[in-house]
Protein backbone atom coordinates (compact mmCIF):
# COMPACT_ATOMS: atom_id res chain seq x y z
CA UNK A 1 0.00 0.00 0.00
CA UNK A 2 3.24 2.58 0.56
CA UNK A 3 3.42 3.53 -3.24
CA UNK A 4 -0.28 4.57 -3.48
CA UNK A 5 -0.43 8.72 -3.09
CA UNK A 6 -2.54 9.07 0.26
CA UNK A 7 -5.02 10.30 -1.25
CA UNK A 8 -5.66 6.99 -2.75
CA UNK A 9 -5.07 5.16 0.24
CA UNK A 10 -7.20 7.69 2.12
CA UNK A 11 -10.26 6.66 -0.09
CA UNK A 12 -9.87 2.68 0.08
CA UNK A 13 -9.83 3.15 4.16
CA UNK A 14 -12.62 4.69 4.04
CA UNK A 15 -14.27 2.47 1.81
CA UNK A 16 -12.71 -0.53 3.33
CA UNK A 17 -12.80 0.44 7.49
CA UNK A 18 -16.95 1.63 6.74
CA UNK A 19 -17.92 -1.07 4.59
CA UNK A 20 -18.47 -4.06 6.83
CA UNK A 21 -20.01 -1.72 9.78
CA UNK A 22 -22.24 0.67 7.83
CA UNK A 23 -23.79 -2.88 6.12
CA UNK A 24 -23.74 -4.35 9.21
CA UNK A 25 -26.41 -1.65 11.04
CA UNK A 26 -28.12 -1.43 7.91
CA UNK A 27 -29.27 -5.09 7.78
CA UNK A 28 -29.96 -5.44 11.20
CA UNK A 29 -31.12 -1.84 12.16
CA UNK A 30 -32.79 -0.35 8.95
CA UNK A 31 -33.80 -3.53 7.01
CA UNK A 32 -35.59 -5.27 9.77
CA UNK A 33 -37.23 -1.93 10.73
CA UNK A 34 -38.40 -1.34 6.85
CA UNK A 35 -39.82 -4.57 6.23
CA UNK A 36 -41.79 -4.48 9.82
CA UNK A 37 -43.53 -1.70 8.33
CA UNK A 38 -44.21 -3.46 4.98
CA UNK A 39 -44.97 -7.02 7.22
CA UNK A 40 -47.80 -4.54 9.28
CA UNK A 41 -50.06 -4.17 6.46
CA UNK A 42 -49.77 -8.11 5.28
CA UNK A 43 -51.93 -11.37 6.97
CA UNK A 44 -48.43 -13.38 7.07
CA UNK A 45 -47.79 -15.78 9.04
CA UNK A 46 -44.03 -16.42 9.61
CA UNK A 47 -43.48 -19.57 8.00
CA UNK A 48 -43.40 -19.98 3.88
CA UNK A 49 -44.05 -16.62 1.74
CA UNK A 50 -47.30 -16.58 1.12
CA UNK A 51 -48.76 -13.22 2.12
CA UNK A 52 -51.58 -11.26 1.28
CA UNK A 53 -52.10 -7.34 1.33
CA UNK A 54 -54.29 -6.47 4.42
CA UNK A 55 -54.13 -2.70 4.36
CA UNK A 56 -54.95 -1.40 7.78
CA UNK A 57 -56.74 -4.10 8.85
CA UNK A 58 -53.71 -5.25 11.47
CA UNK A 59 -54.11 -1.58 12.83
CA UNK A 60 -57.68 -2.00 13.35
CA UNK A 61 -57.46 -4.82 15.04
CA UNK A 62 -54.99 -3.33 17.33
CA UNK A 63 -57.32 -0.58 17.90
CA UNK A 64 -60.92 -2.41 18.26
CA UNK A 65 -59.26 -5.37 20.52
CA UNK A 66 -59.26 -3.84 23.70
CA UNK A 67 -56.60 -6.75 25.22
CA UNK A 68 -53.89 -5.49 23.57
CA UNK A 69 -53.73 -2.09 24.76
CA UNK A 70 -54.96 -3.56 28.22
CA UNK A 71 -50.87 -5.32 28.20
CA UNK A 72 -49.88 -1.57 28.49
CA UNK A 73 -51.19 -1.38 32.01
CA UNK A 74 -48.99 -3.62 32.66
CA UNK A 75 -46.19 -1.67 31.53
CA UNK A 76 -47.05 0.87 34.26
CA UNK A 77 -45.95 -1.53 36.75
CA UNK A 78 -42.39 -1.03 35.24
CA UNK A 79 -43.04 2.84 34.73
CA UNK A 80 -43.72 3.39 38.48
CA UNK A 81 -41.06 1.52 39.67
CA UNK A 82 -38.56 2.88 37.29
CA UNK A 83 -39.26 6.15 38.83
CA UNK A 84 -39.08 5.29 42.32
CA UNK A 85 -35.42 3.60 41.36
CA UNK A 86 -34.54 6.91 39.65
CA UNK A 87 -35.42 8.36 42.82
CA UNK A 88 -33.61 5.58 44.77
CA UNK A 89 -30.67 6.17 42.86
CA UNK A 90 -30.35 10.02 43.22
CA UNK A 91 -30.47 9.17 46.84
CA UNK A 92 -27.76 6.93 46.73
CA UNK A 93 -25.73 8.94 44.03
CA UNK A 94 -25.55 12.27 46.33
CA UNK A 95 -24.93 10.94 49.53
CA UNK A 96 -22.09 8.26 47.85
CA UNK A 97 -20.22 11.47 46.80
CA UNK A 98 -20.70 13.36 49.71
CA UNK A 99 -17.89 12.75 52.33
CA UNK A 100 -18.54 9.34 53.61
CA UNK A 101 -15.97 6.49 54.97
CA UNK A 102 -16.60 3.61 52.93
CA UNK A 103 -18.36 5.11 49.64
CA UNK A 104 -16.43 3.61 47.38
CA UNK A 105 -17.56 0.01 48.54
CA UNK A 106 -20.73 0.78 49.02
CA UNK A 107 -20.83 1.82 45.59
CA UNK A 108 -19.45 -1.53 44.44
CA UNK A 109 -21.71 -3.20 46.34
CA UNK A 110 -25.16 -1.60 45.03
CA UNK A 111 -23.56 -2.19 41.42
CA UNK A 112 -22.99 -5.92 41.53
CA UNK A 113 -26.51 -6.68 40.78
CA UNK A 114 -26.41 -5.02 37.32
CA UNK A 115 -23.11 -7.73 36.39
CA UNK A 116 -25.00 -10.60 37.59
CA UNK A 117 -26.72 -12.74 34.98
CA UNK A 118 -30.32 -11.77 33.74
CA UNK A 119 -31.68 -15.35 33.87
CA UNK A 120 -30.23 -16.67 36.93
CA UNK A 121 -31.10 -13.26 38.63
CA UNK A 122 -35.01 -14.23 37.81
CA UNK A 123 -35.11 -17.73 38.49
CA UNK A 124 -33.22 -16.06 42.21
CA UNK A 125 -36.12 -14.50 42.51
CA UNK A 126 -37.94 -17.24 41.96
CA UNK A 127 -36.46 -19.41 44.77
CA UNK A 128 -37.11 -15.96 46.79
CA UNK A 129 -40.60 -15.44 46.14
CA UNK A 130 -41.99 -19.07 46.07
CA UNK A 131 -45.02 -19.58 48.61
CA UNK A 132 -43.47 -22.53 50.64
CA UNK A 133 -39.88 -22.79 50.74
CA UNK A 134 -39.02 -18.72 49.44
CA UNK A 135 -36.85 -17.12 51.60
CA UNK A 136 -39.28 -14.04 51.98
CA UNK A 137 -41.70 -15.74 53.33
CA UNK A 138 -39.37 -17.24 55.29
CA UNK A 139 -37.95 -13.71 56.68
CA UNK A 140 -41.47 -12.56 57.48
CA UNK A 141 -42.33 -15.40 59.70
CA UNK A 142 -38.77 -15.25 61.76
CA UNK A 143 -39.49 -11.64 62.51
CA UNK A 144 -42.93 -12.23 63.66
CA UNK A 145 -44.88 -10.70 61.02
CA UNK A 146 -46.62 -13.89 59.49
CA UNK A 147 -49.91 -12.19 58.47
CA UNK A 148 -47.62 -10.38 55.74
CA UNK A 149 -46.81 -13.72 53.92
CA UNK A 150 -47.83 -13.63 50.38
CA UNK A 151 -48.01 -16.00 47.50
CA UNK A 152 -45.81 -13.04 45.90
CA UNK A 153 -46.30 -14.88 42.34
CA UNK A 154 -49.50 -16.59 42.58
CA UNK A 155 -51.91 -13.12 43.44
CA UNK A 156 -52.69 -11.30 40.74
CA UNK A 157 -52.67 -8.04 42.44
CA UNK A 158 -49.62 -8.43 43.21
CA UNK A 159 -47.18 -10.29 40.89
CA UNK A 160 -46.53 -7.39 38.46
CA UNK A 161 -45.15 -5.71 41.36
CA UNK A 162 -42.89 -8.56 42.38
CA UNK A 163 -42.02 -8.51 38.77
CA UNK A 164 -41.09 -4.92 38.84
CA UNK A 165 -39.39 -4.86 42.08
CA UNK A 166 -36.73 -7.62 40.40
CA UNK A 167 -35.77 -4.57 37.54
CA UNK A 168 -35.50 -2.09 40.11
CA UNK A 169 -33.07 -4.18 41.89
CA UNK A 170 -31.04 -5.00 39.05
CA UNK A 171 -31.02 -1.81 37.29
CA UNK A 172 -30.60 0.56 40.84
CA UNK A 173 -27.09 0.56 40.81
CA UNK A 174 -26.52 1.23 37.80
CA UNK A 175 -28.62 4.17 37.55
CA UNK A 176 -26.61 5.28 40.53
CA UNK A 177 -23.00 5.40 38.97
CA UNK A 178 -24.56 7.53 35.91
CA UNK A 179 -25.55 9.93 39.00
CA UNK A 180 -22.18 10.27 40.21
CA UNK A 181 -20.37 10.40 37.04
CA UNK A 182 -22.72 13.51 36.97
CA UNK A 183 -21.86 14.86 40.25
CA UNK A 184 -18.67 14.47 40.10
CA UNK A 185 -18.60 16.63 37.27
CA UNK A 186 -19.97 19.73 38.72
CA UNK A 187 -17.45 21.82 40.32
CA UNK A 188 -17.21 21.90 44.24
CA UNK A 189 -16.32 25.60 44.46
CA UNK A 190 -20.34 25.97 43.59
CA UNK A 191 -21.20 24.30 46.90
CA UNK A 192 -18.55 26.28 48.51
CA UNK A 193 -20.02 29.44 46.78
CA UNK A 194 -23.52 27.91 48.00
CA UNK A 195 -22.42 27.35 51.94
CA UNK A 196 -20.71 30.92 52.37
CA UNK A 197 -23.93 32.38 51.24
CA UNK A 198 -26.06 30.21 53.55
CA UNK A 199 -27.85 27.56 52.21
CA UNK A 200 -28.91 24.35 53.43
CA UNK A 201 -28.32 21.25 52.39
CA UNK A 202 -31.48 20.42 50.46
CA UNK A 203 -31.14 23.75 49.23
CA UNK A 204 -27.94 23.24 47.35
CA UNK A 205 -29.44 20.09 45.99
CA UNK A 206 -32.00 21.55 44.43
CA UNK A 207 -30.29 25.02 43.17
CA UNK A 208 -27.38 23.63 41.93
CA UNK A 209 -26.91 19.82 42.07
CA UNK A 210 -30.97 19.55 40.20
CA UNK A 211 -30.16 22.31 37.24
CA UNK A 212 -26.59 20.19 36.86
CA UNK A 213 -27.53 17.49 36.48
CA UNK A 214 -30.94 17.79 34.34
CA UNK A 215 -29.79 16.88 31.07
CA UNK A 216 -28.80 13.17 32.64
CA UNK A 217 -32.07 13.05 34.61
CA UNK A 218 -34.52 13.74 31.75
CA UNK A 219 -32.17 11.33 29.86
CA UNK A 220 -33.08 8.75 32.79
CA UNK A 221 -36.54 9.70 32.75
CA UNK A 222 -36.57 9.04 29.02
CA UNK A 223 -34.95 5.53 29.17
CA UNK A 224 -37.25 4.77 32.38
CA UNK A 225 -39.94 5.03 30.09
CA UNK A 226 -39.17 3.58 27.13
CA UNK A 227 -37.15 0.70 29.14
CA UNK A 228 -40.79 0.57 30.70
CA UNK A 229 -42.67 0.16 27.41
CA UNK A 230 -39.76 -2.37 26.17
CA UNK A 231 -40.10 -4.83 29.56
CA UNK A 232 -40.29 -8.45 28.27
CA UNK A 233 -37.04 -10.61 29.91
CA UNK A 234 -38.42 -10.76 33.37
CA UNK A 235 -42.26 -11.27 33.25
CA UNK A 236 -41.36 -13.76 30.25
CA UNK A 237 -38.83 -15.71 31.90
CA UNK A 238 -40.38 -15.53 35.41
CA UNK A 239 -44.12 -16.32 34.07
CA UNK A 240 -44.37 -16.90 30.20
CA UNK A 241 -46.53 -13.99 30.95
CA UNK A 242 -48.92 -16.38 32.72
CA UNK A 243 -51.89 -15.12 35.49
CA UNK A 244 -52.21 -11.31 34.18
CA UNK A 245 -48.10 -10.42 33.73
CA UNK A 246 -48.56 -10.29 30.01
CA UNK A 247 -46.37 -6.67 28.75
CA UNK A 248 -46.85 -5.42 25.09
CA UNK A 249 -43.57 -7.08 23.85
CA UNK A 250 -44.47 -10.31 25.62
CA UNK A 251 -47.95 -10.19 23.81
CA UNK A 252 -45.90 -9.16 20.74
CA UNK A 253 -44.13 -12.02 20.72
CA UNK A 254 -46.51 -14.45 21.57
CA UNK A 255 -48.46 -13.10 18.51
CA UNK A 256 -45.54 -13.41 16.09
CA UNK A 257 -43.82 -17.03 17.24
CA UNK A 258 -46.85 -18.68 19.42
CA UNK A 259 -49.82 -17.71 17.21
CA UNK A 260 -47.91 -17.36 14.25
CA UNK A 261 -49.30 -14.00 12.99
CA UNK A 262 -46.34 -12.15 11.89
CA UNK A 263 -48.83 -9.51 10.25
CA UNK A 264 -50.58 -8.70 13.37
CA UNK A 265 -47.31 -8.78 15.63
CA UNK A 266 -45.27 -6.42 12.93
CA UNK A 267 -48.28 -4.20 12.81
CA UNK A 268 -47.86 -3.83 17.62
CA UNK A 269 -43.77 -3.57 16.84
CA UNK A 270 -44.85 -0.81 14.82
CA UNK A 271 -47.18 0.90 17.09
CA UNK A 272 -44.62 0.34 20.21
CA UNK A 273 -41.79 2.11 17.64
CA UNK A 274 -43.96 4.99 16.95
CA UNK A 275 -44.86 5.74 20.64
CA UNK A 276 -40.92 5.05 21.67
CA UNK A 277 -40.10 8.06 18.81
CA UNK A 278 -43.09 10.15 20.49
CA UNK A 279 -41.46 10.16 23.85
CA UNK A 280 -38.29 10.66 22.55
CA UNK A 281 -39.32 13.31 20.40
CA UNK A 282 -41.10 14.79 23.36
CA UNK A 283 -38.02 14.76 25.62
CA UNK A 284 -35.79 16.19 23.30
CA UNK A 285 -38.20 19.31 22.15
CA UNK A 286 -38.36 19.46 26.45
CA UNK A 287 -34.45 19.61 27.18
CA UNK A 288 -33.46 21.85 24.40
CA UNK A 289 -36.33 24.53 24.92
CA UNK A 290 -35.01 24.83 28.45
CA UNK A 291 -31.34 25.06 27.37
CA UNK A 292 -32.14 27.77 25.47
CA UNK B 1 -19.38 17.65 43.65
CA UNK B 2 -20.48 18.68 47.71
CA UNK B 3 -17.61 18.69 50.20
CA UNK B 4 -18.96 19.92 52.96
CA UNK B 5 -19.93 17.90 56.16
CA UNK B 6 -23.05 16.75 57.08
CA UNK B 7 -24.36 16.66 60.57
CA UNK B 8 -23.85 13.77 62.94
CA UNK B 9 -28.00 12.89 63.15
CA UNK B 10 -27.96 13.27 59.09
CA UNK B 11 -24.98 10.87 58.33
CA UNK B 12 -26.25 8.38 60.52
CA UNK B 13 -29.64 8.24 58.31
CA UNK B 14 -27.54 7.99 55.56
CA UNK B 15 -25.61 4.99 56.89
CA UNK B 16 -29.19 3.74 58.17
CA UNK B 17 -30.45 3.70 54.41
CA UNK B 18 -27.50 2.24 52.86
CA UNK B 19 -27.82 -0.60 55.55
CA UNK B 20 -31.10 -1.07 54.47
CA UNK B 21 -30.32 -1.08 50.70
CA UNK B 22 -27.28 -3.77 51.37
CA UNK B 23 -29.38 -5.53 53.05
CA UNK B 24 -32.38 -5.61 50.14
CA UNK B 25 -29.47 -6.33 47.22
CA UNK B 26 -27.64 -9.36 49.55
CA UNK B 27 -30.77 -11.05 50.73
CA UNK B 28 -31.82 -13.07 47.49
CA UNK B 29 -28.31 -13.43 47.21
CA UNK B 30 -27.64 -15.31 50.50
CA UNK B 31 -30.86 -17.09 49.99
CA UNK B 32 -29.42 -18.95 46.93
CA UNK B 33 -26.27 -19.41 48.64
CA UNK B 34 -26.95 -21.06 51.60
CA UNK B 35 -29.61 -22.89 49.69
CA UNK B 36 -27.42 -24.66 47.13
CA UNK B 37 -25.33 -26.42 49.84
CA UNK B 38 -28.22 -28.25 51.55
CA UNK B 39 -29.49 -31.64 50.93
CA UNK B 40 -32.94 -31.89 49.50
CA UNK B 41 -34.72 -33.04 52.26
CA UNK B 42 -32.81 -30.24 54.46
CA UNK B 43 -33.55 -27.77 51.57
CA UNK B 44 -37.62 -28.31 51.99
CA UNK B 45 -37.38 -28.76 56.16
CA UNK B 46 -35.22 -26.33 57.78
CA UNK B 47 -35.92 -22.64 57.32
CA UNK B 48 -34.95 -20.72 53.85
CA UNK B 49 -32.55 -18.57 56.01
CA UNK B 50 -30.51 -21.19 58.11
CA UNK B 51 -27.33 -22.25 57.33
CA UNK B 52 -26.82 -25.45 55.81
CA UNK B 53 -25.81 -28.41 58.38
CA UNK B 54 -22.61 -28.94 55.69
CA UNK B 55 -21.04 -26.39 53.65
CA UNK B 56 -18.89 -28.94 51.74
CA UNK B 57 -21.50 -30.20 50.13
CA UNK B 58 -21.27 -29.94 46.53
CA UNK B 59 -23.88 -32.30 45.39
CA UNK B 60 -26.32 -29.85 43.80
CA UNK B 61 -23.26 -28.14 41.60
CA UNK B 62 -21.96 -31.36 40.65
CA UNK B 63 -25.84 -32.50 39.76
CA UNK B 64 -26.85 -28.95 37.98
CA UNK B 65 -23.46 -28.86 35.82
CA UNK B 66 -24.13 -32.49 34.56
CA UNK B 67 -27.99 -32.66 34.42
CA UNK B 68 -28.00 -28.81 32.74
CA UNK B 69 -25.28 -29.66 30.69
CA UNK B 70 -23.57 -26.29 31.33
CA UNK B 71 -20.03 -27.39 30.62
CA UNK B 72 -21.38 -27.24 27.13
CA UNK B 73 -23.49 -24.03 27.51
CA UNK B 74 -20.03 -22.55 29.03
CA UNK B 75 -17.94 -23.96 25.85
CA UNK B 76 -20.25 -22.54 23.17
CA UNK B 77 -20.73 -18.96 25.34
CA UNK B 78 -17.23 -18.77 25.39
CA UNK B 79 -17.05 -19.61 21.81
CA UNK B 80 -19.35 -17.09 20.97
CA UNK B 81 -18.08 -14.57 23.15
CA UNK B 82 -14.41 -14.41 21.51
CA UNK B 83 -15.62 -14.27 17.57
CA UNK B 84 -18.30 -11.73 18.95
CA UNK B 85 -16.27 -9.43 20.79
CA UNK B 86 -12.89 -9.24 18.57
CA UNK B 87 -15.20 -8.77 15.64
CA UNK B 88 -16.56 -6.29 17.19
CA UNK B 89 -13.12 -4.61 18.44
CA UNK B 90 -11.84 -4.09 14.97
CA UNK B 91 -15.45 -3.29 13.62
CA UNK B 92 -15.74 -0.14 15.81
CA UNK B 93 -11.69 0.58 16.04
CA UNK B 94 -11.90 1.18 12.10
CA UNK B 95 -15.33 3.21 12.33
CA UNK B 96 -13.58 5.32 14.94
CA UNK B 97 -10.14 5.80 12.97
CA UNK B 98 -12.35 7.13 9.86
CA UNK B 99 -15.08 9.07 11.00
CA UNK B 100 -12.29 10.50 13.64
CA UNK B 101 -9.43 11.40 11.14
CA UNK B 102 -10.88 11.94 7.98
CA UNK B 103 -13.62 14.24 6.88
CA UNK B 104 -15.89 13.46 3.78
CA UNK B 105 -19.67 13.76 2.67
CA UNK B 106 -20.92 10.84 4.49
CA UNK B 107 -19.89 11.65 8.07
CA UNK B 108 -22.30 13.47 9.79
CA UNK B 109 -25.00 10.85 7.47
CA UNK B 110 -22.96 7.62 9.41
CA UNK B 111 -22.48 9.23 12.71
CA UNK B 112 -26.45 9.73 12.11
CA UNK B 113 -27.56 6.51 11.41
CA UNK B 114 -25.72 4.83 14.40
CA UNK B 115 -27.60 7.62 16.48
CA UNK B 116 -31.06 6.85 15.18
CA UNK B 117 -30.61 3.25 15.53
CA UNK B 118 -30.44 3.21 18.98
CA UNK B 119 -33.81 4.06 19.28
CA UNK B 120 -35.23 1.28 17.13
CA UNK B 121 -36.25 -1.15 20.30
CA UNK B 122 -34.40 -4.73 19.06
CA UNK B 123 -37.16 -6.96 20.64
CA UNK B 124 -39.76 -6.00 18.27
CA UNK B 125 -37.84 -5.46 15.05
CA UNK B 126 -36.83 -9.73 15.66
CA UNK B 127 -39.86 -10.61 14.03
CA UNK B 128 -38.10 -9.13 10.81
CA UNK B 129 -34.40 -9.63 11.73
CA UNK B 130 -35.77 -13.36 12.10
CA UNK B 131 -36.27 -13.85 8.59
CA UNK B 132 -32.67 -12.38 7.60
CA UNK B 133 -31.02 -14.70 9.46
CA UNK B 134 -33.64 -17.40 7.97
CA UNK B 135 -32.66 -15.73 4.78
CA UNK B 136 -28.93 -15.93 5.21
CA UNK B 137 -28.80 -19.68 6.44
CA UNK B 138 -27.67 -18.84 9.88
CA UNK B 139 -30.52 -20.48 11.79
CA UNK B 140 -29.32 -23.06 14.33
CA UNK B 141 -25.87 -22.18 13.88
CA UNK B 142 -23.34 -20.19 16.29
CA UNK B 143 -22.85 -17.70 13.09
CA UNK B 144 -26.53 -15.85 14.16
CA UNK B 145 -25.94 -14.55 17.95
CA UNK B 146 -22.05 -13.53 16.66
CA UNK B 147 -23.08 -11.65 13.32
CA UNK B 148 -26.07 -10.02 15.46
CA UNK B 149 -23.52 -9.41 18.45
CA UNK B 150 -20.95 -7.68 15.76
CA UNK B 151 -22.18 -4.48 14.78
CA UNK B 152 -20.83 -1.63 16.64
CA UNK B 153 -23.74 0.53 18.36
CA UNK B 154 -23.66 4.25 19.12
CA UNK B 155 -22.32 3.97 22.49
CA UNK B 156 -19.23 2.19 21.07
CA UNK B 157 -18.88 4.88 18.64
CA UNK B 158 -18.70 7.52 20.98
CA UNK B 159 -16.55 6.29 23.36
CA UNK B 160 -13.90 5.67 20.84
CA UNK B 161 -14.40 8.35 19.06
CA UNK B 162 -13.61 10.63 22.23
CA UNK B 163 -10.43 8.21 22.62
CA UNK B 164 -9.41 9.12 18.89
CA UNK B 165 -9.99 13.17 19.48
CA UNK B 166 -7.41 13.02 21.66
CA UNK B 167 -4.50 11.56 20.34
CA UNK B 168 -2.34 14.19 18.48
CA UNK B 169 -2.30 14.77 15.17
CA UNK B 170 1.08 15.07 14.70
CA UNK B 171 1.39 11.37 15.66
CA UNK B 172 0.32 10.49 12.24
CA UNK B 173 1.92 13.26 10.47
CA UNK B 174 5.02 12.03 11.89
CA UNK B 175 4.56 8.90 10.29
CA UNK B 176 3.07 9.86 7.40
CA UNK B 177 6.75 11.84 7.45
CA UNK B 178 8.57 8.44 7.24
CA UNK B 179 6.24 7.00 4.97
CA UNK B 180 3.93 4.68 7.20
CA UNK B 181 0.76 3.66 5.20
CA UNK B 182 -2.39 4.82 6.32
CA UNK B 183 -3.30 1.38 7.82
CA UNK B 184 0.09 0.96 9.13
CA UNK B 185 -1.16 4.22 11.08
CA UNK B 186 -4.39 2.97 12.60
CA UNK B 187 -2.54 -0.58 12.81
CA UNK B 188 0.58 0.60 15.16
CA UNK B 189 -0.66 3.77 16.38
CA UNK B 190 -4.18 4.29 16.50
CA UNK B 191 -5.45 1.04 17.65
CA UNK B 192 -2.44 0.12 20.45
CA UNK B 193 -3.85 3.95 21.70
CA UNK B 194 -7.61 2.86 22.07
CA UNK B 195 -6.49 0.03 24.54
CA UNK B 196 -7.59 1.63 27.45
CA UNK B 197 -11.26 2.28 25.57
CA UNK B 198 -10.96 -1.31 24.19
CA UNK B 199 -10.74 -2.62 27.61
CA UNK B 200 -13.42 -0.76 29.17
CA UNK B 201 -16.24 -1.84 25.66
CA UNK B 202 -14.63 -5.68 25.93
CA UNK B 203 -15.92 -5.65 29.49
CA UNK B 204 -19.57 -4.28 28.77
CA UNK B 205 -19.80 -6.08 25.48
CA UNK B 206 -18.74 -9.50 27.13
CA UNK B 207 -21.14 -8.29 30.49
CA UNK B 208 -24.07 -8.24 27.73
CA UNK B 209 -23.34 -10.96 25.37
CA UNK B 210 -23.04 -13.86 28.79
CA UNK B 211 -26.49 -12.10 30.14
CA UNK B 212 -28.24 -12.29 26.64
CA UNK B 213 -31.37 -14.79 26.65
CA UNK B 214 -33.41 -14.17 23.56
CA UNK B 215 -30.99 -14.49 21.06
CA UNK B 216 -29.31 -17.73 21.94
CA UNK B 217 -33.25 -18.64 22.64
CA UNK B 218 -34.82 -17.36 19.77
CA UNK B 219 -31.69 -18.03 17.43
CA UNK B 220 -30.45 -21.58 18.85
CA UNK B 221 -33.48 -23.89 19.31
CA UNK B 222 -30.83 -26.53 19.36
CA UNK B 223 -29.68 -28.49 22.25
CA UNK B 224 -25.92 -28.73 21.22
CA UNK B 225 -26.07 -25.08 20.92
CA UNK B 226 -27.24 -24.88 24.15
CA UNK B 227 -25.49 -21.00 25.86
CA UNK B 228 -25.37 -20.57 29.55
CA UNK B 229 -28.67 -18.44 29.45
CA UNK B 230 -30.61 -21.36 27.64
CA UNK B 231 -29.14 -23.89 29.59
CA UNK B 232 -30.27 -22.16 32.81
CA UNK B 233 -33.53 -20.98 31.36
CA UNK B 234 -34.40 -25.01 30.92
CA UNK B 235 -34.56 -25.36 34.48
CA UNK B 236 -37.81 -23.38 34.86
CA UNK B 237 -41.34 -24.92 33.66
CA UNK B 238 -42.15 -28.15 33.25
CA UNK B 239 -39.40 -29.99 33.91
CA UNK B 240 -38.07 -27.91 36.79
CA UNK B 241 -35.08 -29.32 39.07
CA UNK B 242 -35.46 -29.51 42.67
CA UNK B 243 -35.13 -25.67 44.06
CA UNK B 244 -31.88 -26.35 46.10
CA UNK B 245 -30.17 -27.57 42.42
CA UNK B 246 -31.32 -24.58 40.78
CA UNK B 247 -29.64 -22.55 43.58
CA UNK B 248 -26.35 -24.69 42.88
CA UNK B 249 -26.48 -23.36 38.79
CA UNK B 250 -27.49 -19.62 40.10
CA UNK B 251 -24.47 -19.02 41.65
CA UNK B 252 -21.72 -21.24 39.38
CA UNK B 253 -23.36 -18.95 36.36
CA UNK B 254 -23.03 -15.60 38.66
CA UNK B 255 -19.30 -16.38 39.14
CA UNK B 256 -17.84 -15.05 35.90
CA UNK B 257 -19.13 -11.82 35.83
CA UNK B 258 -18.73 -11.77 39.32
CA UNK B 259 -14.86 -11.95 39.26
CA UNK B 260 -14.85 -9.73 35.94
CA UNK B 261 -16.58 -6.93 37.76
CA UNK B 262 -14.83 -7.19 41.08
CA UNK B 263 -11.24 -7.08 39.43
CA UNK B 264 -12.18 -4.71 36.82
CA UNK B 265 -14.45 -2.30 38.18
CA UNK B 266 -12.32 0.91 37.13
CA UNK B 267 -13.14 0.46 33.47
CA UNK B 268 -16.66 -0.53 33.98
CA UNK B 269 -17.16 2.72 35.80
CA UNK B 270 -15.96 4.24 33.37
CA UNK B 271 -17.63 2.59 30.32
CA UNK B 272 -21.02 3.55 32.60
CA UNK B 273 -20.35 6.93 33.20
CA UNK B 274 -18.74 7.86 29.97
CA UNK B 275 -21.39 6.58 27.66
CA UNK B 276 -24.53 8.45 29.62
CA UNK B 277 -22.79 12.04 29.74
CA UNK B 278 -22.18 12.51 26.46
Amino acid sequence: MNQLSYKAQRRLILFGFLIVPVALCLTFSYYPAASLIYYSFTDWTGTGWDMNWVGLDNYKQIFTEPEVFLALKNNAYYFVGGLIQVALSLWFAVILTSRLKGRYGFRVMLFLPYVLHSVATVIMFKNVYHLDYGSLNSLLRTIGLESWQQSWLGNPHLVNVSLAFISMWKYMGLNMVIFIGALQSIPSDLYEAGSIDGASGWQKFRYITVPSIKSVLSLMLLLTLTGALEAFDIPYIMMLGANGTSTFVVQTVDTAFKYQSFGLASAMAVVLLIIVIFFIIIQRKVLFREER
Amino acid sequence: MDTTKSPPLFTAFKYLTLLLALFVVFFPIYSVFVGAFKTQAEFYQSSALAFPADFFHFDNFKRVYEVGDLGLGFRNTLVILVCAVAGNVVLGTMVAYALGRFDFKLKTPIMGMYLVAQVIPMVTTQVATFSIIQNLGLYNTMGAPILLYLGADVLQIVIYLQFVNSIPKDLDESAMIEGASLFRIYRSIIFPLLGPATATLVILKTISIYNDFYTPYLYMPSQKLKVVSTAIYSFVGPNAAQLNVISAGILIIFIPTVVLFLFLQKYIFAGVTNGAVK
